[in-house]
């Protein structure tokens, strides 16, 4: 089918009356009562979220009610004083990124090693990368303080206590599960699109760079979200890997419960205002999770 | 940026050279017929033809050895010496033990080995639970807010709110309204619904596994949307538009072109979600703190409990060996049933 | 192709096996008790003691400018939230990179001492900042195990008080703070009959519940390791006290049934709100001001023994809680690691920092002026007179977890209705003490 014939079919579409495509009125009725659902599910402890960073510390753990009966600010104020909250919001932010952008790059091609070719060894690759997704956490940890220790002395890089052995670290985490689901992505791009751009003399890197990643991109937006919200909220390692200075988010998080206090309400404060860009950005990442980018392509 | 064809530009991204495909060699899968020509142009063509997925590999094998691979092998060493605190500061005197920390852990009769089973058996139980919710609300939501309708893009930001907000703060949120004096729950429940005759534990006893699969579920049912939403992206729409003209009505379309076609991202995920739910570490440690009331004991605070507090690191190495090993054995059978690459059989 | 990936990873395994081989042992030498290459400079990892990690800041670095100024030292501070301090500690000892001096809590000095990341505190070392008869002899006992080196000098002490409301006592006709248990509960329940609960406990908080089930253990005469190290926690005695704490909930009614889940000082907000009437709590002076309970309202008194005249090993009311100051054994600053202890440990100092955290000062001489609040002479007299040390074993820690968890299951058990009996808390001991593994 030819592009004029496909514009055509598409414009006449979106001219027809609704009526004959609609869904019928039960799958709507379902879709507002589970919607609703879902909406008051997830929203109920955001509320409380919410409320609680506008109360004094004392109602926070008070009785509980709908509506707070005394409002305030302040702790917006004094979660910037109590810990370097844009300090530590800025660490998060060089690290997750770098590290999801990193992961993104590497498991691109990674997975479409896994999707489209058939190679000894694939079937114990994957085996492995997803065997350590079975360990705990913590078994990791010292083991690789030690390496970097050592090749630190080795080396003179010092990637414990910096933000580039936690880049690495995040980057490396979060590659066996990338690489598996976009290999998952990729395995629903039909192959025949490959082949087409082969035909057009681009070689493999050509077909995946051109034809596989535009169509995959909200398996790979997908995959990049899962990559940076690991980074973000990763908590064991950043709290022996980072210092002072580089102390990330989540660490960071945890100096708003003091010894002689906790303040829940500041706690809440700093989590919903470092987690406003993080919506915002899904929001904006919404036009990537929009079907149309294989419909068509291969005719 | 959809492929296109009928132009005949010279591709960018590299040329696969025709002559590569010399005559009687395979296109692509390392063959290892002899060829009489010099050795350097031999190794570069076969390099480029057959070591396509092997370099596309290389970086993420060598991140993956270097920083992932080797402390896990490290960690199963551990597992074979008495690792304990005097010997924390250089692991290479601590003496081999063979198998005696896996002994103590699967000994059902002692006391370690009978807590280590409950647990277990605590968070198989959960993982299933945890893991068919979240999947099942994920597709649900995916399916549901395929079509366009108005404050469709603000829903699914408020529905992947609860997975960019920081572990600690959410669960934190949850074990405020599951307080039993001062809790949202027993308050809506108790005071304004009258659903129960007195207001609940949540928090301790046997409530506490329920406390614990919501507040999982809360967590991390928004990632199972967002994979399922992106997997539904990828079915063309003429497809639906067909089964419509044949008749299928909404309930048959998701049956049978929906979920037929989720299936290979459908299997990544629910593996995933059960690897995941299975070691989560961090939702029942902030939420119960050091100790699990006993209806709530994951094995992964548990092995940290008996292990690593302690800095027994070999019992807790061999405790998470014994773990790997079960979820091995889960994950090759369940790659077994389900059956990786149905699609790609077809292709072929 | 098969060579190549052949070769690709036998180099790989070789090199990670060097990789490996290198990082297998901890530190650089095992036995060395540090080396002074770096004289000008010192790292030391301060704990969380203020009101938040900045304020810590504030407070220590006028004092670290003084010791530099002094010796011509600098001090690089980091200060440490106490969740991520033990990973921290444990990762610098089995890599031995770590800093040079660091705050320990000092229920950590025996599994410490144990893991020999830590210098020896011997005679000769202790003298270089001013001997052992300095410090109070409760406090010094909390140092690590006995009969071995110190692995750390005390810092900051903390005791138990009981705290009571002074206003609910005087409408209850209650004419002073209760001097003995049966006098605790009694006083308890005159409170309820006046629309108060008697008393709030942190069940949910292992170690509260570690920490009163081992004053009340030996207030009976008992302890819950024997001098071999073996755990005794199911003996008659340790039963008797972990039921009379237990009780306070169960069978007294003393407490809330709310409070079995109470494991974020919410013990501490039901007291300052008027709540509870009662609090058995640790320097409590700036978190119930922080809830909005002022001075005035509250009166401090020790806490109470089983009977009016308790005789040697049973006159104990309190645990020494507290912090400790210790030198890393891989430090490349020995003496001037040595001389910023004996700084942070000296009257002038001690007098300073005890007050910015309201803590008492182990340091003898540093006790002499008047104490400035109530809560600090019931501590200062606690800590001279009626402290013992929590066990000095190296699984401290488990047993912490153990026992608190023992009786926290004790308390959710009473909350929800089952009975609380001598046989249900000795089988809750018991199956602590199995968990000991030894």
């Amino acid at each position: 089918m030819s592009e004029a014939v496909r514009t055509r079919r598409a414009a006449a579409a979106k001219r027809r009356p609704k009526s004959p495509t609609a869904p019928p009125t039960s799958f709507v009725w379902t879709r507002r009562v589970l919607l609703t659902l879902l909406t008051l599910f997830t929203a109920t402890p955001l509320y409380v979220m919410l409320s609680s960073s506008l109360k004094p510390l004392q109602d926070v753990t008070g009785a509980f009610r709908w509506i707070p009966s005394t409002l305030t600010v302040r702790p917006y104020i004094d979660i910037w004083h109590t810990v370097p909250l844009g300090r530590y919001f800025l660490n998060s932010l060089i690290v997750a990124s770098s590290a999801t952008g990193c992961s993104v790059a590497v498991a691109v091609f990674a997975a479409y090693a896994v999707s489209r070719y058939r190679f000894r060894g694939r079937r114990a690759f994957t085996v492995t990368v997803l065997s350590t997704q079975m360990f705990p956490g913590i078994l990791f940890l010292l083991p690789l303080f030690l390496i970097f220790v050592n090749l630190g002395n080795l080396t003179g890089l010092a990637l414990y206590g910096s933000r580039g052995g936690l880049i690495l670290t995040y980057m490396t985490f979060t590659l066996p599960l990338s690489v598996w689901m976009l290999a998952g992505y990729f395995d629903s791009v039909p192959r025949d699109l490959d082949e087409a751009a082969q035909m057009d003399g681009c070689g493999p890197l050509g077909a995946l760079l051109r034809v596989v990643v535009p169509a995959a991109l909200p398996g790979i937006v997908a995959v990049a979200v899962y990559s940076f919200m690991t980074a973000w909220s990763e908590v064991l390692f950043a709290s022996v890997m980072t210092n002072d200075v580089t102390r990330t988010l989540s660490i960071g998080l945890q100096g708003y419960a003091t010894q002689n206090e906790v303040y829940w309400n500041q706690v809440m404060a700093a989590s919903l205002v470092v987690s406003v860009p993080i919506v915002a950005g899904f929001l904006l990442l919404q036009r990537y999770l929009v079907a149309g980018l294989t419909a068509g392509a291969v005719k | 940026m959809s492929a296109t064809t009928g132009t005949h530009r010279p591709c960018p991204y590299g040329r696969s050279a025709p002559d590569a495909r010399a005559p009687g060699a395979d296109p692509g899968g390392g063959g290892e017929r002899p060829q009489p020509v010099r050795t350097r142009p031999r190794f570069a063509e076969r390099l480029r033809r057959g070591g396509v997925p092997y370099l596309l590999l290389f970086p993420a094998l060598v991140l993956e050895l270097l920083i992932h691979i080797a402390p896990m092998v490290i960690g199963v060493v551990m597992s074979f010496k008495q690792l304990v605190q005097q010997y924390i500061r250089d692991w290479g005197a601590a003496p081999w033990s063979g198998l005696d920390n896996f002994r103590v852990a699967v000994d059902f009769d002692a006391p370690v080995g009978q807590a280590l089973l409950r647990s277990f058996g605590i968070t198989c139980a959960f993982t299933v639970l945890a893991v068919a919710l979240n999947w099942l609300l994920g597709v649900t939501a995916a399916i549901l807010m395929q079509d366009r309708f108005r404050g469709r893009g603000v829903l699914r930001a408020l529905f992947l709110t609860p997975y960019a907000l920081p572990v600690y703060t959410a669960v934190i949120t949850w074990s405020f309204m599951l307080q039993h004096d001062n809790g949202l729950v027993n308050h809506v429940l108790h005071d304004q619904l009258g659903l129960t005759g007195s207001r609940s534990f949540w928090l301790v006893g046997g409530n506490s596994f329920v406390s614990l699969v919501v507040v999982s579920v809360w967590r991390t049912w928004p990632f199972a949307f967002l994979m399922l939403t992106a997997a539904l992206q990828n079915i063309p729409q003429d497809v639906y538009e067909a089964a419509q003209v044949d008749g299928a009505g909404v309930w048959g379309r998701i049956r049978h072109i929906t979920l037929p076609a989720l299936r290979p991202v459908n299997q990544v995920l629910v593996l995933v979600l059960f690897l995941w739910t299975f070691n989560d570490f961090n939702v029942p440690y902030v939420l119960f703190g050091k100790s699990a009331p006993e209806a709530a004991d994951l094995i992964s605070i548990h092995i940290y409990q008996s292990s690593f507090v302690t800095w027994n690191f070999g019992s807790g190495s061999a405790m998470s060996v014994l773990l790997l090993l079960f979820l091995l054995v889960v994950t090759a059978g369940y790659l077994l049933v389900t059956g990786r690459g149905g699609r790609r059989e077809a292709d072929v | 192709m098969r060579r190549f990936r052949k070769t690709a990873a036998a180099a790989l395994t070789a090199g990670l096996t060097a990789v490996l081989a290198a990082g297998c042992g901890g530190g650089t030498s095992t036995n060395s008790e540090g080396s002074n290459d770096n004289p000008k400079e010192l790292t030391y990892w301060a704990t969380n003691q203020g009101s938040s990690i900045q304020q810590d800041k504030k407070v220590l670095t006028p004092e670290l400018k003084k010791f530099q100024k002094r010796t011509g030292i600098k001090v690089k501070l980091e200060v440490i939230p106490w969740s991520s301090l033990l990973d921290r500690i444990l990762a610098a000892t089995s890599s031995g990179q770590g800093p040079d001096v660091l705050n320990i809590g000092n229920t950590w000095s025996s599994s410490l001492q144990k893991g020999g990341g830590l210098l020896r505190w011997d005679r000769r070392t202790l003298a270089r900042v001013g001997g052992e008869k300095r410090f109070t002899p409760s406090a010094m006992a909390a140092t690590g195990a006995k009969g071995k080196p110190p692995a750390a000098v005390p810092l900051y002490g903390l005791t138990y008080g009981l705290y009571y409301n002074k206003k609910q006592f005087k409408d209850a006709g209650i004419g002073q703070p209760p001097r003995t248990w049966d006098e605790l509960v009694a006083d308890g329940k005159k409170l309820n009959k006046h629309g108060h609960t008697g008393i709030a406990v942190e069940g949910g908080n292992l170690q509260e519940n570690a920490h009163h089930a081992f004053i009340l253990g030996k207030q009976h005469g008992a302890d819950f390791f024997d001098s071999s190290g073996k755990p005794t926690f199911d003996r008659p005695a340790n039963v008797k006290a972990v039921k009379q704490y237990v009780d306070l909930l169960a069978n007294d009614e003393i407490a809330a049934k709310g409070d079995a889940e109470y494991a974020q000082n919410q013990s501490v907000r039901d007291f300052a709100t008027g709540k509870a009437g009662m609090l058995l709590w640790q320097a409590a002076r700036t978190s119930l001001l922080a809830h909005g309970m002022k001075s005035g309202e509250y009166g401090v008194a020790r806490v109470p023994f089983q009977t009016a005249h308790p005789l040697g090993g049973r006159r104990v009311n309190t645990m020494v809680g507290g912090i400790n100051i210790a030198v890393f054994k891989n430090t490349d600053n020995h003496d001037g690691a040595l001389k910023f202890v004996k700084f942070m440990t000296s009257v002038k100092e001690q007098k300073l920092l005890n007050n910015a955290y309201g803590g008492v000062s182990p340091v003898l001489k540093a006790q002499q002026d008047p104490p400035r609040s109530p809560d600090e002479a019931v501590q200062r007299e606690a800590m001279a007179e009626s402290a013992a040390p929590l066990p000095q074993v190296p699984d401290e820690s488990q047993f912490e977890n153990l026992v608190g968890t023992a009786v926290k299951n004790l308390f959710a058990d009473a909350a929800a209705g089952k009975k609380v009996t001598t046989a249900s808390v000795r089988r809750e001991l018991s199956k602590a003490q199995q968990q000991m593994g030894k």
